[in-house]
């Protein structure tokens, strides 16, 4: 009897195992999207509703509750400045619990259940993904407020984040004002730095930068001794840093393990901000990040949405690009709905080019085009108080050019 | 030339983490038949333990090692707990076990982000680990040799309190035949107990060897509880020889896969090549010829 359940003991941690290492690779199905129906927003009352849906819980709630913490001081504000239209907002917030089959679940019950007039929110890819054929079937709109890898337009979405040619693009540029010569890839192996490898890689290609080596580590994994080896071996002039969440903590450490850092070869990330450089556990003084936004962005708007979120949250709370992309999101809703006066989807749409806000960033404008804002490329260096001081600029706003069609050296279809 | 130092030094260090999140479970899972999906969450406590403590013992130098036995002590509580609390009703009942800690796992890593966020926390590594020497091309770094010092420290501990104390002969009694040890007079109650303690207690020190890697995060131990199964289920149980050899196996194939392949694939294959061997070998490497084992 002993022997047959240690066999079956042994057969099931098997079959668990298996299960565990598919479900990691499986991703989720978005539900079937609900057929389109007319809008049951109501503007009739002095209130209008937005859904507020970011992850309050799970692996992605410490980085989308500063998007929610920002949503919620852009309200405010506008609420006590007279609302929208004269119509105050009434925020209806959801938790996406991390899991793109709950945001495409949670914004289907926004649109059509709480009847919002506009949802703010999402991070991941995967999340904006699992979203975006629910909120076209249901035409309404989607305000995306994270950096992300470009080649999608939607008109029910708005991208008030970065997409390549404002972030990747840029720091490339950098890297070749730098006289970098040869560049090493590390990246997450998932879609995001995959899709913007491919870019650098033909980009690179087209600036004389070579590329000698490129190495992927799953998101959930922390071990980069061997990959760190590699770049030790390979001795670029610049590491190109692709690597998402946790990940980054094991990648910084070994690479100051063997002997790295920001004098011998310096990286430059596009996901490592005032939030998570104090994480590391290393000092990361002197490394390098791309974004459009740092909280050392010198300017009286910044200033004020500095002291405003602070005076809100704690003077120990830094503010960060994607916070001040979600603030930003909020205001160019209004302007939105101002222009067009009037809360109606494809009103609001036929309205939108030029539309413009003086963000804490600086001036952003909407494209009509491909609802991407024009944003100003950053990049910043981490000082000894883990803020960024800014190097480098494109001295002026980026136009948005998701599928990089300005791009002659850009062929999608090559490896 | 480093193409082989590499892969072989940074392989015997994962192997070593490996041998630690596997030395609890060859005790629970291999010689007392617990499947426990929350091991991985006991490591996750070792490292939340180091962060901590480094907030109390502020001179880096001194905190890892006075993080060693807060974390096992820990850790060890952790395990003592659930096994007082749920795995002792169900201890010929596996699967019911198997579910009931899958979803203790569950609750241990909301807790974790519950108390101490979803993002991590730093985990600063000492003066006297933070270095390399060359091997060969290979900048070998003091935090890999402290974890194949800590998991041989490990071992050779575990296997001295088996073979030579009084705990350890009453739990070898206890594996072999519970029935017969308890007409003996041994209390199999007190050393399930025991046993529970220090496997989990392992997990705890494997917990301050990881935080080195990685700092803390939630889901830390989900990274490792796969690995580590497979390494006690390959080693064959009921028995610390394999569990060993496996360790450091899958710990240098891993990383000769990494070098030669990628990241991902090397899992891949990793898993693939254990799958066969116990397709060609269904007991593991090494099996005990004891009733009610093999």
């Amino acid at each position: 009897m002993f022997q047959s359940r240690t066999r079956f003991a042994t057969g099931t941690v098997l079959a668990l195992t298996a299960a565990l290492s598919l479900s990691a690779c499986g991703g989720s199905k978005s539900g079937e999207a609900s057929a389109s129906s007319a809008s049951c927003v109501d503007t009739s009352g002095d209130t209008i509703k937005l859904g507020f849906l970011n992850s309050t819980s799970g692996a992605m709630a410490i980085s989308e509750q500063t998007v929610r913490d920002s949503l919620s001081l852009a309200a405010t504000q506008i609420n006590a400045a007279g609302g929208i239209l004269g119509k105050k907002i009434e925020p209806v917030v959801e938790d996406g619990a991390s899991d793109p089959a709950v945001f495409a679940e949670k914004i289907e019950k926004l649109l059509t259940g709480d009847c919002v007039a506009a949802v703010f929110g999402g991070w991941t890819s995967a999340s904006r993904k699992a979203m975006l054929p629910v909120v076209e079937a249901d035409n309404g709109l989607l305000f995306y407020p994270v950096q992300y890898e470009g080649l999608e337009a939607s008109k029910n979405i708005y991208y008030t984040g970065a997409t390549t040619n404002q972030q990747i693009i840029p720091a490339m540029d950098f890297l070749k004002s730098k006289g970098v010569k040869t560049l090493f890839l590390a990246g997450s192996d998932y879609v995001f730095p995959r899709t913007a490898n491919k870019i650098i890689k033909q980009y690179a290609a087209e600036l004389g930068i070579e590329i000698v080596g490129e190495e992927y580590v799953p998101l959930d994994d922390d071990d980069w001794t061997t990959q760190v080896a590699k770049i030790v071996e390979a001795k670029p002039d610049f590491v190109f840093n692709t690597i998402n969440g946790s990940s980054n903590v094991g990648f910084v450490k070994a690479y100051y393990e063997q002997g790295l850092s920001a004098k011998t070869t310096p990286i430059i990330s596009v996901s490592i901000a005032e939030e998570e450089a104090p994480a590391m556990g290393k000092d990361v003084t002197g490394q390098f990040a791309a974004w459009n936004y740092f909280q050392s962005v010198k300017s009286p708007t910044n200033d004020a949405f500095i002291k405003a979120f602070q005076d809100e949250y704690g003077a120990d709370r830094p503010t960060s690009d994607p916070m001040e992309a979600a603030y930003t999101s909020l205001y160019l809703y209004k302007a939105l709905v101002e222009k067009a006066d009037s809360f109606d989807v494809d009103e609001i749409n036929d309205a939108a080019d030029g539309v413009t806000f003086d963000a804490p960033e600086g001036t952003v404008t909407i494209d009509g085009e491909n609802h991407h804002i024009a944003k100003t490329a950053l990049i910043g260096q981490i000082n000894a108080d883990n803020q960024f001081d800014v190097v480098w600029s494109s001295e002026k706003p980026i136009e948005p050019d998701p599928f990089l069609e300005g791009y002659a050296w850009w062929d999608p279809s090559a490896e | 030339m480093d193409a082989f130092t590499t892969p072989l030094l940074a392989g015997t260090a994962t192997g070593a983490l490996l041998l630690i999140a596997a030395l609890g479970l060859a005790l629970t899972f291999g010689q007392m038949g617990v499947i426990n999906m929350a091991h991985g969450e006991f490591l996750m406590a070792g490292a939340y333990t180091t962060y901590l403590t480094q907030q109390v013992v502020t001179s880096t130098d001194l905190s890892i090692l006075v993080a060693l036995p807060v974390a096992f002590l820990v850790a060890g509580a952790l395990g003592l707990l659930l096994e007082v609390a749920i795995i002792q009703w169900m201890y010929r009942r596996p699967l019911d076990t198997l579910l009931v800690t899958v979803g203790v796992s569950l609750l241990l890593q909301q807790l974790a982000k519950d108390v101490f966020g979803a993002q991590g926390d730093p985990v600063h590594t000492p003066g006297w680990l933070d270095g390399n020497i060359d091997v060969l091309g290979y900048h070998w770094p003091f935090r890999q040799m402290f974890t194949i010092v800590l998991a041989g420290a490990a071992l050779a501990g575990l296997g001295a309190l088996l073979r030579y104390t009084a705990y350890g002969r009453r739990i070898r009694a206890t594996v072999q035949n519970r029935d017969l040890a308890e007409t003996m007079g041994v209390s199999t109650r007190a050393v399930d107990r025991v046993t529970f303690f220090v496997g989990s207690g392992l997990a705890g020190i494997g917990g301050v060897a990881v935080s080195l890697i990685s700092g803390t995060n939630p889901n830390l131990g989900t990274t490792y509880i796969i690995s580590a199964f497979l390494v006690v289920v390959a080693g064959g149980l009921g028995q610390l020889r394999g569990t060993v050899i496996a360790a450091f196996a899958v710990g240098v194939v891993t990383a000769f896969f990494t070098d030669w392949f990628s990241s991902s694939m090397a899992q891949v294959l990793t898993f693939a090549l254990v799958v066969v061997f116990l397709q060609l070998r269904p007991q593991g490497l090494f099996t005990v010829r004891a009733r009610g084992l093999a």
